[in-house]
């Protein structure tokens, strides 16, 4: 194929160099190069967002985003909001809120959850439900997903006024 | 012992058993994207596969040249039909009883269709070389209309050309797959010539697909050096599986290992056996090393697992007063170009049969034709038991136009017409025994509960006062009282390939009093290591948190035939309290060992034995385990386990009263969902946070199948939403907050008494949107309009009406 091209990324906080070819696209070389396996592939096409990452502060769909796009970029995946022991409020929050069923979503889901919160600390039901609009979830319905955020960013907000 | 004193009661709690909303376990693992579903599945060496596919929707392959992809830098090797042939392996038997080409043979017959099988070293060298592969077709006519193909010239399965009897009996035509029918038509038709009121129609449930969000795909890795053969893929009945690849490839079935990993949703799309899984298995044979195959969206859409496409007619008879005497139902039922239907082997048009819903229907007819088209093979159960959909929609529609033949409230008509809490067990007119039901009970709540009356004279104010020109929006008050049948089944009656429906449970207690169950289901999102944990919780007195549960493969599970059709609850969860039950006994010998007295005189309590009547006296199921394996007992063998191998004797069945409100503006199509409540008995209640879960998740596809979603092919047999463009998949703006309710009719012969809940909402939720939308038109004169309810089709049904004049 053609040239390779010299990529770097910060994914999670951690540096990466590789060469990739010009057609290679984010979400496999997350998933198949760097072993970051919790964004998902669902559609190809940017509607459904299993795959949503953060790329420099923004939410992209990494299915439809070449690797040399992204190159130089700081890069958050669902490994990078949380770990086992500390994990974050949407983590938890969905879990106590049943948010999730098969899955399959909940990396987009949450990743996406993330940046809306920080974009709208205090949403309405309606921002977030307009907000989360490009994930698209099979199993849930959404009512308990919506509860979920919800929930998260009433105690984000209240860590927040208490920690001021 | 029955007073739930403060001591007991918090023993119980802390069991986390039935009734309790316990938090997933499942979670931890998805939240923090630690799932491991099949595309996470990456093994050294591993090749890639990917199919090039038919364009056309029926054709005949004059050549397959892959000269230029084999010279592809990486490509290891292109299979053809020729290729499989030497091992029989080109065609594959359906779940239907027909046969299915793997990979073309002479000819395709619907776009999308399996053509060759590129295999390289990674996803895009195996896209590049489906490319290069260069395939000379011959146009042949397309067929996609199920009434057309019964009366053409046109062969569509020349390799079944001559034969005149099927799986399923006499073939009427060359491209007529079987009859089925049920019930009385003689007295049917005698009932309806001589009632007063007949109301008739004819509607199509148009086709869709189930469109779970992980597509299906499988790692198929044969092992040389020690001869076995390990499959990891999406598969909603893996012990299945692992059958049919044996008695398919000829390696033994020990020699075979199906795992399903976590799988991202199923909804009936992963319960079949489709060519890639046949393909990479070879192509691992020949190669030696690991082969994945992962469809895209596309290929998910175009060509695996359909469902629906039934035309239906009705006819349906009544007193004037409304009382039923007699139901009709012809089907005409378009299965694609192969007949791969995943129904039990005696039903082929599924569980249709209890298409005369929730009602004393004193006599009834049901006949179904199955026909072959161009279009692509499938007719799987989304997110229902075996055509339950179509039956409960055909019912619940029926229903609304007899009600307008009748010019009477739909509500009253379903009231008057209920099967009786003091007829179950209910033989129904069509051959079902339900097991149990209070309709009236769960109609009257729900009735009640969105203030019925109130509903009403605000829409008739509506309508006057859009006939007064002061509002362009109209109210539709969506009905639906649904039953469902699941949990197949009885193995006298309920078989897939021959293989009888039971399921299995096996347990072990560790000597520190925790355990391992596994089960022969797979869950797909429906949380069961959460709830068969707390069946078992309950039945042997351990904490569900205390018990882990495993399923999805084969080398470690027991048999069981898999997930779907609402039967997990019904079948393995009757299996894990007979197997806890069997835990039980013997730790009730144990504990009369260990308290000296007699096996009767002790009796279980909560978490422990106790000896009766003296309380204070008892040892707890912890104290029993470790003494299972640490304390000579005498006549007993170490250990506590147990395993339970469970045939339900009937089928459950659910149901449920579900109301819409919803507001159209007719000058735009656009419906807004003001309201939905819905109640559900599925019996006993496992865990309420999952079952409302569950209810939530059916009611949204439900929305998406009524409201936009389905599989439309043009007349050349292009698909023409293969895409989330333009298949339609509801987002969170789009989706309404569901009102969740209930009442609990025990099942009288599965053991903890539950039913199954998974499906019932799509079930009832389908007919209970369409019907809303219809509801609005009705005092305009709407009878009757096909789903899919899209914007253009609602702006189209206010425009036929003369809304828009």
């Amino acid at each position: 194929m053609s040239d390779k091209m010299h990529i770097k990324l910060n994914v999670n906080g951690e540096d990466h160099e590789f060469l990739a070819e010009p057609r290679d696209l984010l979400i496999y070389t997350l998933r198949e190069k760097l072993n970051i396996t919790g964004p998902h592939v669902g559609c190809d096409t940017s509607h459904c967002g299993a795959c949503t990452v953060t790329l420099n502060g923004k939410s992209v769909k990494s299915c439809t985003m070449f690797v040399a796009q992204a190159n130089g970029a700081e890069i958050t995946t669902i490994e990078g909001i949380g770990q086992p022991d500390a994990l974050h409020v949407l983590q938890e929050s969905f879990r106590e809120h049943h948010g999730l069923q098969c899955g399959f979503c909940t990396p987009g889901m949450i990743t996406r959850a993330t940046k809306l919160l920080e974009e709208i600390p205090n949403p309405t039901e309606k921002e977030v439900r307009f907000g989360m609009a490009g994930n698209i979830c099979r199993c849930t319905g959404y009512q308990n997903i919506v509860k979920s955020i919800l929930a998260a960013a009433s105690e984000l907000n209240a860590a927040q006024e208490a920690a001021e | 012992m029955n007073d739930m004193t403060p001591e007991r009661e918090e023993r119980s709690a802390n069991l986390k058993g039935l009734g309790c909303s316990r938090k997933r376990v499942e979670d931890a693992r998805f939240t923090q994207g630690k799932g491991n579903y099949v595309d996470d599945v990456k093994m050294p060496g591993m090749l890639h596969g990917d199919f090039v596919r038919s364009p056309y929707a029926h054709a005949r392959v004059i050549s397959i040249n892959k000269d230029a992809a084999l010279a592809l830098d990486g490509v290891v090797a292109v299979l053809t039909a020729e290729d499989l042939a030497p091992l029989n392996l080109h065609w594959m038997p359906t779940l239907a009883g027909d046969k299915q080409m793997v990979l073309a043979d002479g000819k395709v017959l619907f776009q999308g269709q399996e053509v060759a099988f590129v295999v390289a070293r990674d996803r895009y060298v195996a896209a590049d070389a489906v490319e290069l592969v260069e395939v000379e077709y011959e146009e042949l006519p397309v067929i996609t209309d199920p009434f057309e193909s019964l009366k053409s010239d046109v062969v569509l399965r020349e390799d079944l050309a001559g034969q005149t009897t099927g799986p399923h009996g006499p073939r009427k035509h060359h491209n007529h797959i079987f009859t089925w029918e049920q019930g009385d038509v003689k007295a049917t038709n005698q009932v309806l010539d001589n009632a007063e009121v007949v109301a008739e129609e004819s509607m199509y449930y148009h086709r869709t697909h189930p469109c779970p969000l992980e597509t299906c795909g499988c790692v198929a890795s044969m092992d040389k050096v020690n001869g076995k053969l390990t499959l990891w893929g999406t598969f909603q009945a893996p012990h299945v599986v692992r059958t049919v690849a044996s008695m398919l490839s000829g390696i033994e079935e020990h020699n075979i290992r199906v795992i399903s990993p976590d799988i991202g949703g199923g909804f009936g799309n992963k319960v079949g056996v489709y060519p890639g899984y046949i393909c990479s298995i070879v192509a691992s044979i020949v190669t030696g090393v690991p082969v994945k195959w992962v469809e895209d969206r596309m290929e998910n859409l175009m060509a695996t697992a359909f469902a629906r496409d039934y035309w239906m007619t009705g006819k349906i008879a009544a007193t004037k007063e409304g009382k039923i005497t007699g139901l009709h139902c012809q089907v005409t039922a378009d299965h694609g170009g192969f007949d791969a239907c995943a129904d039990p082997t005696k039903f082929p048009a599924g569980f249709m049969n209890i298409c005369t819903g929730s009602y004393d229907i004193p006599v009834a007819y049901l006949g179904v034709d199955g026909v072959y088209t161009n279009k692509a093979p499938g007719g799987v159960s989304y997110r229902c038991s075996f055509r339950v959909t179509e039956a409960v929609y055909f019912i619940e529609r029926m229903i609304e136009v007899l009600a307008i033949e009748l010019n009477m409230d739909a509500a009253e008509l379903r009231r008057i017409n209920f099967i009786k809490k003091e007829q179950f067990p209910y033989q129904s007119a069509l051959g079902w025994e339900y097991d149990s039901g209070d309709y009236h009970t769960a109609w009257d709540k729900a009735l009640k509960t969105v203030d019925y009356e109130g509903l009403r004279k605000e829409q008739a104010e509506q309508v006057a006062a859009f006939k007064r020109g002061e509002t362009r929006t109209l109210m539709g008050i969506g009905l639906s009282f649904f039953t469902e049948i699941v949990g197949a089944g009885p193995v006298k009656n309920c078989d897939i390939l021959g293989m009888g429906m039971f399921d299995s449970c096996e347990i072990r207690i560790h000597p520190t009093g925790s355990a391992v169950a596994r089960l022969g289901t797979i869950s797909q999102g429906q949380g069961h290591a959460t709830t068969f944990a707390q069946i078992l919780a309950s039945e042997i007195g351990l904490s569900a948190d205390s018990i882990t549960i495993e399923e999805g493969d084969t080398d470690t599970a027991p048999y069981g035939l898999g997930t779907y059709g609402s039967r997990s609850t019904p079948v393995a969860g009757a299996a894990a309290a007979m197997a806890g039950r069997k835990i039980r006994a013997k730790a009730q010998m144990i504990a009369a060992y260990l308290l000296e007295v007699h096996d009767d005189d002790v009796e279980f309590d909560v978490d422990r034995f106790v000896v009766k009547g003296v309380p204070e006296r008892f040892k707890t199921m912890k104290d029993i385990a470790y003494a299972a394996y640490n304390q000579a007992i005498p006549g007993l063998e170490p250990g506590l386990e147990a395993v339970s191998y469970y045939d339900p004797p009937n089928m459950t069945y659910p149901f449920g009263a579900y109301v819409c409100v919803m507001d159209i503006d007719v000058d735009t199509g656009v419906p807004e969902i003001r309201r939905f409540y819905a109640l559900d008995d599925c019996g006993t209640r496992i865990n309420p946070m999952i079952i409302e879960g569950q209810v939530h998740g059916g009611l949204t596809e439900a929305l998406a199948v009524a409201l936009g979603q389905e599989i439309a092919y043009d007349k050349m047999g292009n698909v023409k939403t293969a895409t989330l463009m333009d298949f339609f998949l509801p987002t969170a703006w789009e989706v309404p907050n569901f009102e969740t309710d209930h009442t609990v009719t025990p099942s009288p012969h599965h053991p903890i008494g539950a039913k199954g809940v998974g499906e019932s909402p799509h079930v009832g939720g389908v007919p209970c949107f369409s019907n809303a939308v219809q509801d609005a038109f009705r005092p305009f004169g709407l009878r009757h309009t096909n789903m899919p309810h899209d914007h253009w089709r609602i702006w189209q049904t206010a425009n036929d009406l003369g809304l828009h004049e």
